[in-house]
């Protein structure tokens, strides 16, 4: 039987994880390291301390975030 | 031989003897914003927060080029055109640096990207209520630079000209004024664009002036940032001496009597 998932959004773009996942899930699957990364569900931040707490819902936004040069 | 001495800039938990803060953004290459950081002699440095690149491979990154052991990160809210935005920004900011220093902007319009007052004071509020270090983005208003300084902020940046307009200090009269009534720091951030308009801020007796483009975008960013000290240390070096004062009539430096007879 094929793993249900879940439609969210990252970063502006569409992307499917499978159901069940967590925040940690989402960024050990983009191929970072939550101590490079600032994340936010639905416009909250999400401690690094709650990623492996925090399961993420159909229709979510989410944002990977980190730091680029500015003035 | 005198001992000259300055004292430190203090913000909040953070002590700086450089009081120039540079920009991290638009340099030509990593290596050129490495050098002109490092020549420039600046303790703490803007950044900005933004979507990670996904898909693509993860090589260095920002984080990477700036020790931490030598430079303060100061996350900024560019690109903010509401409070909550900036809000947000901030909180994603503070998580990433595991600092608490925010500079706080939040714009009015994308031309001018002059702040806007009203959202600029409502997220100043929130942010320092939740324990911020906030460093404040503002126009060359005295009005606003007091609210500012009312609702809790560390410190008022007043923009000398536009974010990377190079025009200077457009106002210096309004810039004395906040300086005469500010009991925060006053830190002239956005426009300088070389060496003489960062000199007339500290002769204005700005506590420090914080610059980007006007390095980064350089023609040769690594000297103009040596430029850039210097005039930071001369500019704060003449306004701890006291100038002279204007004159419209000479005044003679050599002694006037003695002379021999004249013909």
């Amino acid at each position: 039987m094929e793993q249900a998932q879940l439609r969210i959004t990252v970063n502006g773009e569409p992307r499917a994880v499978p159901s069940p996942s967590t925040v940690a899930d989402l960024v050990a699957s983009l191929g970072l390291r939550a101590d490079q990364v600032a994340v936010e569900r639905n416009k909250k931040l999400v401690r690094r301390a709650q990623h492996a707490e925090t399961s993420l819902c159909d229709g979510d936004e989410v944002e990977v975030v980190t730091f680029f040069g500015g003035g | 031989m005198t001992a000259l001495v300055d004292s430190p800039l203090v913000l909040g938990q953070h002590s700086f003897t450089s009081r120039l803060f540079l920009g991290t953004g638009k340099y030509p290459s990593m290596d050129s914003m490495v050098e002109s950081l490092a020549i420039s002699g600046t303790q703490c440095v803007t950044v900005a927060v933004r979507r990670m690149q996904l898909g693509a491979p993860q090589g260095k990154t920002l984080l990477d080029y700036l020790p931490r052991d030598k430079y303060v990160l100061l996350p900024n809210t560019a690109g903010c055109f509401d409070a909550d935005h900036a809000v947000r920004t901030a909180l994603l900011g503070r998580e990433l640096g595991m600092g608490d220093l925010v500079k706080l902007e939040v714009l009015g319009d994308p031309q001018t990207l002059l702040p806007d007052p009203i959202g600029t004071l409502d997220a100043a509020k929130t942010l320092v209520k939740d324990g911020f270090t906030v460093l404040c983005y503002t126009s060359d208003d005295p009005v606003l630079a007091k609210r500012l300084e009312d609702v809790g902020v560390t410190a008022v940046m007043p923009a000398g000209a536009p974010i990377g307009s190079g025009q200077g200090i457009l106002n210096p009269n309004n810039i004395r004024i906040i300086l005469e009534r500010a009991k925060v720091p006053v830190i002239v951030d956005a426009g300088v664009g070389t060496a003489s308009d960062v000199s007339i801020a500290f002769e204005l007796g700005a506590h420090g002036v914080l610059l980007n483009t006007g390095v980064a975008s350089a023609k040769e960013p690594v000297r103009m940032a040596r430029a850039m000290k210097a005039a930071a240390e001369a500019g704060r070096d003449a306004f701890l001496a006291g100038r002279i004062p204007k004159k419209l009539y000479a005044t003679a430096s050599s002694p006037t009597s003695g002379v021999i007879a004249g013909e």
